[in-house]
């Protein structure tokens, strides 16, 4: 067992795609049913963060009823400390585009779209020629199916994937009530998937080699691998494909300075772990691992001891104090009050034990907030602020 | 039953249909979740976080609101968890409002104070964010004040303005904590689409969206010995009133109002009924001289279908958005700014007084009509024709001011002149009322008989539809009005702007063969209007519809050309229907607008 802990590097995602032709063509001559299937089998969770079953997601669409489909590439990588997307879009975006496809066939939708980060427009023209290329192989295998570009705007909440509908839809990006769920309401309130585009590139490495090779990577419950972003006090920031399951222990011996104080594992919205607790976490899905299991988009930030964790967690909540859509009370007023409370604390106008009080509140944040980011919003208030408090008070 | 599942909720089994919310159905085991962002007139937005309830094996909590219920739920309304999380909120919402309360219009009516009390929240642990914020206050309309540190971002006038009136005035703009709702560009109240009709104040939990009140001029009018204070009453107040008093939806106050009026001190308690009913003549003459026009003289420049012109929101909402039909609007002003006009002219000569010394005061269930009186054009008197409208909420505040004990008032009647209605004067106040009594009168002056209907009930335009059709055929004429033998009059009415956009985009595209159209800006006529009690909610409206149809079979006199007051007037002033003086007082012009 202790050497599912370890770190493993792989080469799946970045690996060539100049067969894609040949992949797109043999994947559309199977079964749907036998395509989702291996998804199912090869236990591939969304690697956005939220970590839904991908296969699963697919299947739900394909069973809803409905003459109109859509198949949504979600590129507004928008969470602090992550890059990982920008680079698969750059490097090997026929994958991505031949999962959409496969996709599309597969629940019975003629239009993709890729959602792209307002702040990636530099990728947009290369991307666009690499789409028309794909339409050209796609009219020639007589394959319907469009892929088009649209453009966000820089709104982080975007990134939820109901909020990037309504922005899609004309709307303002606030995220919807769920129920329903995009596998039966999505965009222009018809069954969509919508998939993070690293999903996407891991689907082609298992139309490729099939769900076991895939399967027979990570560890029970997190299977595969997963795109590091990884920044801070490190020697050797950049992308790095691990397997899942991995300890933290282990990361960062391969990418600490030796100095590692703590690490922010999930971007702004994730958690921070203390190198007390490096042991015992582990990166993946909430399975049977002992210990902290921590899921993430891939945003790995390491902290040495020069930095200050008021500092961190002053700068993350700045960014949601502004990045929160504003629709949901606990979310807009509770970033206000965290932001607020921590610098009172600091300050000296409020009491230490004020702290407490903002413990219970991203407590309500975590339970009731209307989406995703809102419930995550605090955990890194409640991770800094429980392992650092001495930091946020002196 | 596949459409049926069964839950419980706090231990008690219920079966609903499938699409049912946790909140209705909590409401059938009687057990009442707090909403803020929810109104029963809207969509749901699920962004007040205050229903929340726990589902059993589920982390985090549900919005009650905007969840449907599943088979085998298990929900609890009240544990400990959902109670902290709740009071957070309360906490949060509170942290970001004004809660300056004793300053507030909506002081001792407003649902975000009503919960605070209920959870008894009496410290304010959570920093103040009040100061942080650049909160401004739009007061520049003449009918809506506009305050945003008391908004609570519920969305609710988002969603009013844009579901029930498609006018979309109001919009959300920023995020995070800069999240704010406003209008384009930012521009005050004033400047922008906005009709006035007041819907955004009447759905407003808080008192972010209040009415411009007027009690203290009135008062001080009334005070003022040298001014003569005449007052009239709109259709609508009178069976709306009674909430706002404590009284149960639809209770019919007429007299009990008028005794309440005169004892504020009004010189004359008049009624707005009188000139619906005058509203009627001089409308039904333009419809039947347009149709006239059409049929016999083949005029091609005569504008139909004529639309009615007595809801000041529906005008600026036509000025703004259909600005090329406004020849199609009716010429007649509203009953009130008739009212208004006759008031410094008939009635200030017939009671020997000089017009300067009148203070013109009406009630309306409606803040668009204090928009209409500020027009430049309503001047006609030579003075300003109406001085200051009142809703059906100021009245309230006035008679709780006198400390009138209302239960003890005797019943009085209307003082005379302008004071006299009949049924058709007083279904105006409701969706379909204007259309009725057009058809009571027209039919009738056209072919000498009563509308063909049992009682004199027009059935087929009353109702809440959204949009109503209904024609009639005219038989047998008398001679003057031959040319319409056999002529199948046809009708639609609309109630809320929404409603009236589907009615104009109709028109629009030359799918409509209507000669005559009701439009009102709000839902279900003046009796929902946007100054009326609060709440307001379906329910409601359906009660005060039956109340007004009440007065109306109630009313010795049904048809407005029956109404005697209205026949001296036109012995006496206005020698006829359409008339040269008629011209100058009762009708006037619209105004091309922008969209923004």
């Amino acid at each position: 067992m202790a050497n599912a802990y370890q770190l493993k590097r792989a080469d799946f995602v970045f690996r060539n795609e100049n067969d894609y032709e040949k992949i797109l063509s043999k994947t559309l001559k199977r079964d749907k049913q036998d395509i989702i299937n291996e998804l199912i089998s090869s236990e591939l969770k969304g690697r956005g963060g939220a970590g839904f079953p991908t296969g699963l997601k697919w299947k739900l669409t394909s069973e809803s009823k409905s003459e109109e489909k859509y198949v949504i590439c979600n590129a507004d990588e928008g969470e602090p400390g992550t890059f990982k997307d920008r680079e698969i879009l750059s490097k090997v975006p026929y994958k991505v585009l031949t999962a959409m496809a496969v996709c599309g066939h597969v629940i019975g939708a003629k239009k993709g779209f890729i959602y792209l980060r307002g702040e990636y427009k530099f990728l947009q023209k290369e991307l666009n020629k690499a789409i028309e290329e794909f339409k050209y192989f796609c009219n020639e295998i007589k394959l319907d199916f469009d892929i088009e570009i649209f453009m966000g705007s820089g709104a982080y909440i975007c990134g939820e994937e109901t909020a990037l509908m309504e922005s899609m839809e004309g709307k303002r990006g606030e995220p919807r009530n769920k129920p329903p769920f995009p596998t039966t309401d999505g965009y222009m309130g018809k069954p969509t998937v919508i998939n993070n585009v690293e999903t996407l590139a891991h689907t082609f490495t298992i139309f490729k080699y099939g769900a076991k090779k895939f399967y027979d990577l990570g560890v029970q419950y997190s299977r595969g691998t997963k795109l590091f972003s990884v920044s801070g006090d490190t020697p050797k920031p950049g992308i790095y494909e691990l397997e899942l399951g991995m300890s933290l222990q282990d990361f960062v011996y391969e990418f600490g300075d030796g100095d590692t104080k703590a690490v922010q594992v999930g971007g702004a919205s994730g958690f921070l772990v203390p190198r007390k607790k490096f042991k015992d976490a582990a990166i993946g899905f909430k399975g049977k691992l002992t210990g902290i299991s921590l899921p993430t988009g891939g945003s790995m930030m390491l902290f040495n001891s020069s930095r200050s964790m008021f500092n961190v967690l002053d700068n993350y909540l700045e960014f949601f104090r502004e990045e929160s859509c504003g629709q949901c009370t606990p979310c807009r007023v509770g970033c206000q009050q965290l932001l607020l409370g921590i610098k009172a604390v600091k300050r000296g106008d409020k009491p230490a034990s004020y702290l407490e009080k903002l413990m219970r509140l991203t407590e309500t944040m975590q339970y009731t907030a209307k989406c995703g980011l809102g419930q995550s919003v605090a955990n890194s208030f409640s991770s800094i602020v429980g392992n650092f408090r001495e930091e946020m008070i002196y | 039953m596949p459409n049926k599942v069964n839950l419980s909720i706090n231990g008690f089994s219920i079966e609903v249909s499938k699409d049912t919310t946790i909140l209705d159905a909590a409401k059938e085991l009687g057990i009442t979740i707090p909403t803020l962002c929810y109104h029963k007139d809207l969509c749901v937005a699920g962004n007040c976080r205050v229903c929340v309830v726990e589902v059993a094996g589920q982390k985090r909590l549900s919005a009650a609101c905007a969840t449907p219920c599943e088979e085998g739920m298990e929900i609890l309304t009240n544990s400990l968890k959902v109670r902290n999380s709740r009071k957070h909120i309360i906490e949060l919402l509170l942290s970001e409002h004004n809660a300056d309360c004793t300053k507030c219009y909506r002081n001792g009516n407003c649902e975000l104070q009503e919960l605070a009390s209920e959870y008894k929240i009496m410290t304010q642990d959570f920093l103040e964010l009040v100061p942080h914020k650049n909160y401004t206050i739009d007061a520049y309309s003449p009918s809506i004040i506009k305050d945003d540190s008391k908004c609570i971002r519920c969305q609710r006038c988002v969603r009013t303005c844009a579901e029930l009136q498609g006018v979309n005035a109001l919009t959300c703009s920023h995020k995070g904590d800069e999240m704010k709702i406003t209008t384009f560009y930012e521009k005050h109240m004033r400047e922008v689409v906005c009709t006035n009709c007041g819907q955004c104040i009447n759905h407003c939990p808080t008192g972010a969206l209040v009415e411009k009140n007027y009690i203290e001029q009135v008062w001080e009018a009334i005070a003022d010995p040298k001014k003569h204070v005449v007052v009239q009453t709109a259709p609508a107040v009178r069976v709306g009133l009674g909430e706002e008093l404590g009284l149960e939806p639809g209770t019919r106050l007429t007299g009990k109002m008028v005794a309440a009026l005169k004892r504020l001190g009004f010189d004359s308690v008049l009624d707005t009924d009188f000139t619906a009913d005058l509203t009627i003549i001089e409308e039904g003459t333009e419809l039947l001289t347009r149709l006239k026009k059409a049929l016999v003289d083949k005029d091609e420049t005569v504008s139909l279908p004529m639309a009615t012109s007595c809801s000041p929101g529906w005008i600026k909402y036509i000025e703004h958005m259909y600005p090329e039909y406004l020849d199609n609007l009716s010429t007649c002003k509203s009953p009130q700014q008739m009212f208004g006009a006759l008031a410094k002219t008939y009635y200030a000569k017939a009671r020997n007084l000089e017009p300067e010394n009148i203070v013109s005061v009406s009630i309306m269930p409606c803040t668009a009509k204090k928009f209409e009186a500020y027009r430049p054009e309503m001047h006609d008197s030579g003075y300003r024709d109406v001085n200051y409208v009142l809703t059906t909420r100021e009245l309230a505040i006035l008679i709780k001011q006198a400390g009138l004990d209302f239960d003890r008032l005797d019943e009085m009647k209307y003082d005379r002149l302008m004071g006299e209605s009949t049924g058709a004067g007083v279904i105006f106040g409701a969706t379909g009322g204007v259309m009725e009594a057009a058809l009571r009168t027209a039919y009738e002056i056209v072919t000498g008989r009563e509308v063909p209907f049992k009682n004199l009930n027009i059935t087929p335009v009353r109702g809440m539809e959204g949009v109503k059709e209904a024609s009639i055929k005219i038989e047998n004429p008398v001679e003057d009005w031959a040319f319409l033998d056999g002529v199948e009059l046809k009708c639609a009415i609309a109630h809320g702007l929404v409603n009236a956009k589907v009615v104009m985009d109709k028109i629009k595209q030359g799918e409509a063969d209507y000669h005559f159209i009701e439009f009102m800006a709000c839902p279900g006529g003046c009796l929902g209007g946007g100054g009326q009690p609060i709440p307001t909610n379906p329910e409601i409206r359906q009660k005060r519809m039956e109340a007004i149809y009440a007065e109306d079979g109630d009313m010795p006199i049904r048809k407005s050309h029956d109404n005697p007051e209205v026949q001296k007037l036109y012995k006496d002033f206005l020698k006829e229907p359409l008339g040269e003086v008629s011209h100058h007082l009762l009708h006037t012009k619209y105004t091309k607008r922008e969209r923004f």
